[in-house]
């Protein structure tokens, strides 16, 4: 199979969506002849014109505003925000109004949109440009969160997501932007609430998101020359989470380590981790470790910005401090 | 525009209307019947019918946590409407929404919204909808004085303005954002001048008086399914109650008992009498029915919403997302 980019995947995604269906229009901050900061949307004002990819102005409380509107009256608008930081400014529209309208009105009003955005740090861009807060949205009921790990998924899961009736919160991820990988041609949709094991393993679960799938597969491969077996496993959807998937992996193994940039209180690993504890604390050979960025805001100076950051390495250590349980 | 004399009775009919549904809900929520808040908009009827006689069916309105006679003038069921107050399963939102979040997109109207100023982008989006679909509808987004300085509202009417989209920005000017007075809150006298600085018209109206609303809205209407773009309109009128229910605020806190009094007098509906029965449009005798048969209306509402069901508990869990199986 070919091999394109995660961004290229994203782009496909879109472009095959608007082909095939008119609702489907694209809202965001320098999306359309600057094809978006990422170049997600290259190339799209171009083939769709103006009116279909739109540019907005500095605005993302009017444009998600717009988009709820705009979805709760027949259309299908992907918006995109720039990073997830700035999605702090129209905080409303997102949890007051794009997550609450179906169920605030008896069921009657459907949000088919799509909010796209990212997360990560290791850019230098420091703490209102590097956050990874997507646990919030996981926390707000009504939204549906996509965690895209491959180019593969980028792909799949996007066009689930604006194929999707419910609001999607769709969360890419920096530093895999230029990553590549096997991706079809063809559209397809992968489905909501299933996870992937991107490895099998029989001796240590790590659930991880992100970027940090690549860290896992990394660490796994470097355990394995130590005779340690691990299995990854790779939500892809924090809502809905496939909780059966991850937890038949840990009643499998025993071990298990959660591995997620967001902060750590109150983060995607610690809920993770709950459910575990509460639903098959019984199989497990050692505690629960998580992996997470510090509780601290995102650090401007390189040292401290790496220092943050955390990958195969810090993986591997907890690998090895989970297998000293016998 | 002249209006006719049907157009005129039936507005007369609608303000009616929400003035006695506003009247038992009063009632109604001092009898303890209404869990949660409820704000009534006796006192500020024209505006809101003046507005909405302008919309079609199929336009969108988004309306705001004093929105049940912008609802009931959009086309909602009283009875629906009745019952939702009261969280009861046959509620217009099956008792998940109450006061402050009637919706029924059936009849256009997008949502109540209890933060306020958030209709104003959602009503932008139904319009640039409208406008991709290539449709002629239009959307119109109420708030008040108070919500007019949420940012929200600001980069709604700049999108609006930008993108010509078929916008009416309604701003029921009641003079106060709870208790804080317009002199308080904003610098400026008129609220439509801020249509300036998007190069849209503003206009100001006497919120007080239905047929100046009517006609103002009408050529905003007109010039957004046009395609000329959106327009700002500033009804000046008062609310009679306090800000909510149970408000303690009948000249107590924040505005004197003179001041209410004077705006008693330049009641909407009074104004709108005086003027049928000075130009033979209506008898006394003819309002009188109008009221009856609203009154007998407004009690079937209240007995079926009396009569309807809590929803069930197992009904927390259903709409928070729409599942697959609904969809097929």
């Amino acid at each position: 199979m070919r091999e394109i980019t995660y961004c290229d995947a994203l782009n496909e995604a879109l472009r095959q969506c608007m082909t095939e269906d008119e609702r489907v229009v694209v809202l965001g901050e320098d999306i359309g002849t600057y094809g978006g900061i990422f170049q997600v949307t290259k190339g799209l004002q171009e083939e769709f014109g103006p009116d279909r990819v739109v540019d907005t102005p500095i605005s993302e409380a009017a444009f998600i505003g717009a988009s709820v509107g705009a979805a709760l009256t027949g259309m299908r608008p992907v918006a995109e925000i720039m990073f997830i930081d700035f999605t702090t400014v129209c905080m409303d529209m997102i949890i007051n109004q794009m997550a609450k309208m179906h169920y605030m009105f008896g069921g009657k009003g459907r949000v088919p949109m799509v909010l796209r955005t990212n997360i990560g740090a290791g850019r230098g861009t420091a703490a209102q440009h590097s956050q990874s807060f997507h646990s919030l949205y996981m926390h707000t009921p009504g939204l549906y969160v996509a965690t895209p790990s491959t180019p593969y998924d980028a792909k799949g899961l996007l066009i689930e997501a604006i194929n999707n009736d419910n609001p999607v919160v769709f969360v890419e991820h920096k530093r895999l932007y230029t990553t590549n990988g096997p991706v079809p041609e063809e559209s397809y949709r992968i489905p909501f609430g299933q996870a992937d094991v991107k490895r099998e393993g029989t001796d240590i679960t790590i659930v991880a998101t992100h970027a940090l799938v690549i860290s896992a597969m990394e660490a796994a491969e470097e355990a394995e020359k130590e005779g340690i077996a691990v299995e990854v496993v790779d939500p892809r959807t924090l809502v809905p989470l496939d909780k059966e998937t991850i937890l038949n992996s840990v009643k499998k193994t025993g071990r298990l380590l959660v591995a997620d940039e967001d902060t750590r209180t109150c983060g995607v690993a610690a809920e993770i981790s709950a459910i575990v504890a509460e639903e098959a604390i019984y199989y497990l050979k050692a505690p629960i470790l998580r992996n997470t960025s510090p509780d601290t805001p995102v650090p401007f100076s390189p040292p401290l910005e790496q220092a943050y950051m955390f990958g195969k390495e810090k993986i591997l250590e907890s690998i090895k401090s989970l297998m000293a349980y016998a | 525009m002249k209006l006719t004399k049907a157009k005129l009775l039936e507005m007369y009919e609608m303000m009616v209307r929400i003035r006695t549904f506003e009247e038992n809900v009063k009632e109604l929520f001092k009898a303890g019947l209404f869990p949660g808040w409820t704000h009534v908009c006796i006192g500020e009827e024209a505006g809101v019918v003046g507005a909405c006689f302008a919309l079609r069916k199929d336009d969108y309105m988004a309306s705001t946590h004093r929105g049940h006679g912008q609802c009931i003038a959009k086309g909602m069921s009283l009875k629906g409407m009745m019952a939702e107050l009261m969280g009861k399963v046959d509620g217009v939102c099956k008792g998940k929404g109450g006061s402050m979040h009637l919706g029924d997109i059936s009849v256009g109207a997008m949502g109540g919204n209890a933060i306020l100023g958030a209709g104003a982008p959602i009503a932008s989006g139904a319009a640039l909808s409208a406008k991709t679909r290539g449709t002629d509808q239009v959307a119109l987004a109420f708030f008040g004085d108070g919500a007019s300085n949420q940012g929200a509202v600001h980069e709604a009417m700049n999108i609006a303005a930008l993108w010509k989209l078929p916008v009416i920005f309604v701003c029921e000017n009641n003079q106060y954002g709870i208790s804080v007075s317009q002199a308080k809150h904003t610098p400026i006298k008129d609220i439509a001048t801020r249509a300036a600085a998007y190069d849209m018209p503003g206009f100001v109206v006497d919120g007080n008086d239905v047929v100046e609303v009517y006609q103002a809205a009408e050529k905003a209407v007109k010039r957004a399914r046009a395609g000329e773009g959106p327009t700002l309109l500033e009804c000046k009128t008062y609310r009679w109650r306090g800000h909510h229910e149970g408000d303690p605020n009948q000249g107590a806190r924040y505005r004197t008992k003179d001041e209410i009094a004077v705006w008693k007098k330049k009641c909407p509906i009074a104004k709108l009498e005086k003027h049928l029965l000075k130009n033979k449009i209506a008898t006394s005798k003819k309002m009188a029915a109008i009221s009856a048969d609203i009154d007998k209306a407004i009690d079937d509402a209240v007995a079926f919403a009396a009569k309807s069901d809590f929803p069930k508990l197992e009904e927390m869990y259903e709409d928070v997302y729409t599942l697959e199986e609904e969809i097929r």
